[in-house]
């Protein structure tokens, strides 16, 4: 593509200086946007049975990549840090143990990584990542539910336009969209079993809305 | 609601997830000291508003957050064509050709 693609290693290294760790000492404990509903408290206390699960992945380590899928070595790059290949394709997504990538648009990608390591991650990025592109740690500003049981597709039909009849809506398929008109990137992971990665201010919004939302069908909080 | 399709994410979606940004293909003069105070005001303030077939531009805002341009005639909503930016539409005021909302141009 253009020049800015060529930077030497040099110019490359100094990037690093946007680079920090975000996550504080083991003298500070994490809270993420749905600390205060106690969601560990509500497993013991709350239902035991019922048709929607809900289990919060807080804390995770949220990168956004942007970068050119038609330059080979960036995308083998991506591969060799993480373990697992850019999917190019639109809506797909791709995962290797702890480590996830959702497919967001023609250039970006949505990375998922245990909180700890979104540091490391990010510096060996910006070590060996070859030409134009651009990583942010956007770990502060989203967190992830996980919504899965037998009525977790109803649930979905309420809150959403989008079809999620498992011959449009595979498992791994990703999409952005919204959800009870507040933005959300919903992976599939099983035939009943939905990632939802919601923004921060959001998040209180869309657990009472999940509360309503799930009253005829029972929900059952997971720590 | 319209159903439109995503010529990035390549299937249909609802209207909600997106916004119309105005008329399409609208060229920035190449030398904006050199226009008059006419032809910038051309440029700037003055749109089309048909009856009929019109050049739209998109963005797909809750989804991939990319732009596209999209032919929709004004007074059915039907969409006729969804084309990338940078392409011509194919299907044009006067034209016979009766395509439905697709984005398979192919
Ligand atoms: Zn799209």
């Amino acid at each position: 593509m253009s020049e800015m693609n060529n930077m030497t290693a040099a110019e490359s290294a100094a990037t690093k200086a946007a680079v920090m760790n975000q996550v504080p000492g083991p003298d500070v404990e994490g809270q993420s946007p749905l600390h205060h509903a106690d969601f560990a408290g509500l497993a013991k206390r709350g239902m035991q049975e019922g048709g929607i699960h809900l289990r919060e992945l807080a804390l995770l380590g949220h990168l956004t990549l942007r970068c050119d899928s038609s330059n080979h070595e960036q995308v083998a790059c991506v591969a060799a840090i993480l373990g697992v290949s850019l999917p190019l394709t639109p809506l797909t997504s791709a995962e290797k143990g702890a480590y996830s990538i959702r497919w967001m648009s023609p250039d970006e990608w949505l990375i998922l990584v245990p909180g700890l390591e979104a540091f490391s991650i990010e510096s060996q990025f910006r070590d060996a990542m070859p030409g134009h592109y651009s990583l942010v740690n956007s770990s502060g500003g989203s967190t992830v539910l996980m919504l899965s049981g037998d009525n977790a597709v109803e649930l979905l039909k309420k809150s959403t336009t989008v079809d999620w009849h498992l011959s449009e809506f595979p498992v791994g398929k990703v999409v952005s969209t919204l959800f009870a008109k507040s933005t959300a990137t919903i992976r599939r992971t099983g035939d009943q079993c939905f990632e939802l990665v919601i923004r921060r201010s959001f998040a209180d919004y869309i657990w009472l809305w999940i509360q309503d939302a799930s009253l005829e069908y029972g929900l059952v909080i997971k720590a | 609601m319209l159903h439109i399709y995503c010529p990035h994410c390549a299937e249909y979606r609802e209207e909600e997830e997106f916004h119309c940004a105005g008329q399409a293909h609208i060229a920035r003069p190449l030398d904006p000291e050199a226009c008059s105070d006419e032809e910038w005001g051309e440029y700037l303030f003055f749109r089309k508003n048909p009856r009929g077939l019109h050049h739209e531009l998109w963005v797909h805002a809750a989804g991939c957050r990319k732009f596209f341009n999209l032919t929709r005639d004004t007074q059915s909503y039907e969409i006729k064509e969804v084309y990338m930016i940078g392409e011509q539409p194919s299907v044009v005021a006067g034209s016979v050709q009766q395509t439905t909302a697709s984005g398979a141009k192919s």
